[in-house]
C-alpha cells in the first residue's frame, strides 16, 4: 500500500517531530510511505485570505505530487478539509480538473481517521502514561467529522482522557486571523487555556499544529511551563520527548 | 443607523475589556447555546426540516418577483395598501407620508430590525411624531439612546443594574431590584401608549403570498397590541421575507424559535391580514405594507444569494466565538455576528466594513447551527476574495500573501527560505524555545508567545535520513 505523506507547511517548518511520528505510525502499520520532496503547502492560507488563484495553483501542485499514491495522509484536519472539501466543492467545481480532484479527495485521509478506519491500528507504540485533554480542531471536527478517532488512538495507547469543557470551541487560531485580529484571537485562546486548566491534565493534545501553537503560546505567556502540548501523533507514536 | 463598522478592531478591543458586557455575554450563552441544543434535540427530524427549509427559501428567492406580486395582490384584496421602497430613504418617506397624511401624532412600534436598518425612528421623531418602542429590550434601549446589540435580544448587553438605573430616572419611581417588578413597571408605562397611539408600526418575520398575511413572532405580545389597537397599522419589512404558503410558515416556525432561544414555540404568533372588516370588532382601519429593498435585490442572482434565505434567528451570532467575546456593538451596524459580516458589507459598502469578513476563524459553528443552511464562512470568504482582488486590505497584509505565494509555488526557493527561517526563528527562541516578540506578527506576540521552530525542516531531516539509509545499503 503506497501512502503519500502530506507533511503540512507548519509541521515542516516548526515541528518536524510530528511528521516523523506520523511516518512511524504509518510504517509500523506496514505502509510504504512516499514523501514528495517538492511539497510545500495545501494553499489554505491563500484561499482564506482571498487569494483564490494562488490556492488553485497550489492545489494543482499537490495533485501532481500525490496522484500516484493509493492513499494520501496528513497530520492535519485543516489541510485535509482544504483538499477533501474546498478544492472539490469550490475551487475546481465545474472545471475540467474536478474529477481528478475528486479522486484525490476520495483517497485523502486525516491521520487519525486513516489509522482508525483504514488501517484499523490497534498496536501503537505510545507510552505516555499521564492524563491528556483533547482539543477538537474546527476543520477536522466540522468538515471531516474527526471526533472519536484521535480519542480512540489515545486510549489505545494508554492515555487517560480528561475532557475539558467546550472542547469543541475554536481556540482562536484561524490562520491569519490570529495575527490580523490578534486581541480577539488571544481572548479565545485564553478561554481555551482556562478550560484546559480546569480539566487539569498533564498534556493538551490536538490534531492541528496551528491550534497547538496558539494554545501553547498562550499557556506559556501565562507562565504555565508545565502543561505539555502535543499532537496526537507524537503521543500515540511514543515520540513525546 | 449610522455605520461604525470601520472601527471594528478598536471597538472590539474596548468591548473585550468591558466587564459588564463580558458578564452579560457569558450569561446569555446558556440560553442561546445550551437552550438551542435542548430545543433542537426535541425534534427527531431536525436535519430534514433544515434541508427542506433551505430549499424552500431558495425557491422563494429564485422566484422573488412572482411571490411578491402574489403577496401584493392578496394583501390588496384584503384591503391593505402595498408600497414598494427601493431605498431606505424611500421607505422612510413613505412611512412619514402615511403618518402626516393621517395627522398621526403618536406611534407604537414592535421590534423591527428593518426599521433599525433604515433608521426610521430618526425620521419620524425629526418630524415631531412621538415614537414608542414597545418590545421590552427596544424600550430599554430607547431610554438609553442606544442601538440594539443583538437581533433577537436587543438589550442583551445591558445588566439588570443598568436597566434599574434607566427605569428609575425615566419613570421617576423608586429604584427596583428584581426583574419581574421592573417588567411590571415597564408594562404599566407602556399601557397608555398602546391605548393612545394613532399608528402602530411592526416588522414581519414572514409575509405569506397566498393570503397577503404578515406575521410577527414575539414573547411579550406587544405586537398584538401594536397591530390591532391603533387605527393605522404599518408593516415595514424586507422583500426577502416572503414565503409562499401558510403551510410553509408551519415548517419555518418549527425552526425559528428553537434556533433563536430553544423555545419550541413563541408565546405570541401575530398574524395580520388586511383591515378591520365591517363585522369585526378589532383591527386597523388602514393597513399599509412597505416592502423594502435597500440592497436586497443586489444579492439576488449573485454569488451571495444564499444570504437571502436568512430567517433572522440569531443562532449564527450566538454560537460565533468572535461574537461571544466582543458582543454585537463591535460590528458597528444593525446585524452582528457572521450574518452581519456578510450583510453589512453588502448594504453599507465593503470599504466601510472591511474587517467584518475577516473577523472569523472559519470555525464553522455558524453554518452548522443555521436553520436554513447558509454557508456563512463561504460567503465571508467571498468578501475576502473581493477585497483581495480590489486591493482593499492593508499593504503589509497583501505583500505578505504575495510573498508567501511566490515562495510556496517554487519548491527549491521555498526549501532554502524555510531552512533559513527555521534556523533564525529557532535561535530567536533561546533556551525556553519561545519567541516573545516578533515584528510583523505582533498581533500574535502581544498576547502569546510563539513556540520556536525546532531548527531544521522536516524535509531536510527526511532527506538526510533517506540519504543515510541509501549509504547503509
Amino acid at each position: 500500500m503506497k501512502v503519500g505523506l502530506f507533511i503540512t507547511c507548519l509541521v515542516d517548518l516548526v515541528r518536524p517531530n510530528i511528521g516523523f511520528a506520523a511516518l512511524k505510525l504509518l510504517e509500523d502499520a506496514g505502509c510504504e510511505v512516499i514523501v514528495p520532496a517538492s511539497q510545500t503547502c495545501c494553499g489554505q492560507p491563500g484561499y482564506n485570505s482571498g487569494a483564490r488563484d494562488i490556492a488553485k495553483t497550489l492545489a494543482k501542485k499537490v495533485l501532481a505530487e500525490f496522484k500516484d499514491c493509493d492513499y494520501v495522509v496528513a497530520p492535519s484536519g485543516s489541510c485535509s478539509g482544504q483538499m477533501k472539501l474546498h478544492v472539490v466543492e469550490d475551487l475546481f467545481k465545474g472545471e475540467p480538473e474536478e474529477a481528478e480532484f475528486r479522486a484525490l479527495a476520495a483517497k485523502w485521509y486525516e491521520l487519525s481517521d486513516f489509522l482508525v478506519n483504514v488501517l484499523k491500528s490497534e498496536k501503537l507504540a505510545g507510552k505516555f502514561k499521564g492524563t491528556v485533554t483533547y482539543h477538537d480542531s474546527c476543520a477536522g471536527l466540522r468538515e471531516l467529522g474527526i471526533k472519536t478517532q484521535p480519542r480512540a488512538l489515545l486510549e489505545t495507547s494508554g492515555c487517560t482522557l480528561n475532557e475539558m469543557q467546550d472542547a469543541e470551541k475554536c481556540c482562536g487560531f484561524g490562520g491569519t486571523f490570529s495575527i490580523k485580529l490578534g486581541e480577539i484571537s488571544t481572548r479565545m485562546a485564553e478561554n481555551k487555556c482556562v478550560n484546559i486548566g480546569v480539566a487539569g491534565a498533564d498534556a493538551v493534545v490536538g490534531g492541528d499544529l496551528g491550534c497547538l501553537l496558539n494554545i501553547e503560546g498562550r499557556l506559556r505567556r501565562n507562565g504555565d511551563m508545565k502543561t505539555k502540548v502535543y499532537h496526537f501523533a507524537e503521543v500515540v507514536a511514543g515520540m513525546t520527548e | 443607523m449610522q455605520v461604525q463598522s470601520m472601527h471594528f478592531k478598536q471597538t472590539a478591543s474596548t468591548k473585550l475589556n468591558d466587564a459588564v458586557l463580558q458578564k452579560a455575554l457569558k450569561k446569555s450563552k446558556s440560553k442561546f447555546v445550551d437552550g438551542r441544543a435542548l430545543g433542537v434535540a426535541e425534534v427527531d427530524n431536525w436535519e430534514d426540516i433544515r434541508t427542506y427549509a433551505a430549499a424552500l427559501r431558495d425557491r422563494v428567492i429564485d422566484n422573488l418577483d412572482a411571490y411578491l406580486i402574489e403577496f401584493e395582490r392578496n394583501a390588496i384584496r384584503r384591503g391593505a395598501q402595498v408600497h414598494w421602497a427601493e431605498t431606505a430613504e424611500e421607505a422612510n418617506a413613505i412611512v412619514l407620508g402615511i403618518a402626516q397624511k393621517n395627522a398621526v401624532k403618536t406611534i407604537t412600534k414592535s421590534k423591527s430590525m428593518v426599521t433599525e436598518e433604515i433608521a426610521l425612528n430618526g425620521t419620524l421623531i425629526g418630524a415631531g411624531i412621538r415614537v414608542m418602542e414597545t418590545d421590552l429590550g427596544e424600550y430599554i434601549l430607547q431610554l438609553a439612546d442606544e442601538a440594539p446589540s443583538h437581533i433577537v435580544a436587543p438589550a442583551v448587553h445591558k445588566s439588570k443594574e443598568q436597566v434599574a438605573e434607566l427605569f428609575m430616572n425615566a419613570h421617576h419611581k423608586p429604584r427596583l431590584t428584581d426583574i419581574p417588578s421592573m417588567t411590571r413597571e415597564a408594562r404599566e408605562q407602556l399601557r397608555s401608549h398602546f391605548l393612545g397611539a394613532d399608528m402602530g408600526i411592526s416588522g414581519a418575520n414572514f409575509i405569506v403570498a397566498e393570503t397577503g398575511t404578515t406575521l410577527t413572532v414575539t414573547n411579550e405580545g406587544n405586537a398584538d397590541l401594536v397591530t390591532t389597537l391603533p387605527r393605522i397599522h404599518c408593516v415595514v419589512t424586507g422583500i426577502e421575507k416572503v414565503i409562499p404558503t401558510m403551510e410553509d410558515f408551519a415548517t419555518l416556525i418549527r425552526l425559528l424559535p428553537r434556533s433563536a432561544i430553544g423555545q419550541s414555540i413563541v408565546n405570541y404568533l401575530t398574524l395580520t391580514t388586511g383591515v378591520k372588516a365591517p363585522d369585526e370588532s378589532d383591527g386597523p382601519e388602514q393597513m399599509h405594507i412597505v416592502l423594502v429593498d435597500a440592497g436586497r435585490t443586489k444579492l439576488v442572482g449573485s454569488d451571495m444569494k444564499d444570504m437571502l434565505r436568512c430567517i433572522r434567528c440569531g443562532a449564527c451570532m450566538n454560537h460565533c466565538p468572535v461574537y461571544q467575546n466582543v458582543g454585537g456593538h463591535a460590528y458597528g451596524w444593525v446585524y452582528p455576528g457572521p450574518m452581519g459580516s456578510v450583510l453589512t458589507p453588502t448594504y453599507v459598502g465593503i470599504e466601510n466594513a472591511g474587517d467584518l469578513p475577516n473577523a472569523a476563524t472559519f470555525c464553522g459553528e455558524c453554518q452548522v447551527v443555521c436553520p436554513v443552511k447558509i454557508p456563512l464562512p463561504d460567503l465571508m470568504r467571498k468578501w475576502r476574495e473581493r477585497q483581495f482582488d480590489m486591493k482593499l486590505r492593508p499593504f503589509g497584509e497583501r505583500a505578505a500573501i504575495s510573498l508567501w505565494g511566490f515562495f510556496v509555488q517554487r519548491p527549491r526557493l521555498y526549501a532554502l527560505a524555510t531552512r533559513i527561517g527555521a534556523r533564525v526563528a529557532s535561535m530567536m527562541g533561546g533556551e525556553q524555545k519561545l519567541i516573545h516578540s516578533l515584528p510583523g506578527i505582533d498581533g500574535w506576540t502581544q498576547g502569546r508567545d510563539m513556540p520556536a521552530p525546532a531548527g531544521e525542516t522536516f524535509r531536510e531531516l527526511y532527506a538526510a535520513k533517506s540519504a543515510a539509509k541509501q549509504v547503509a545499503r
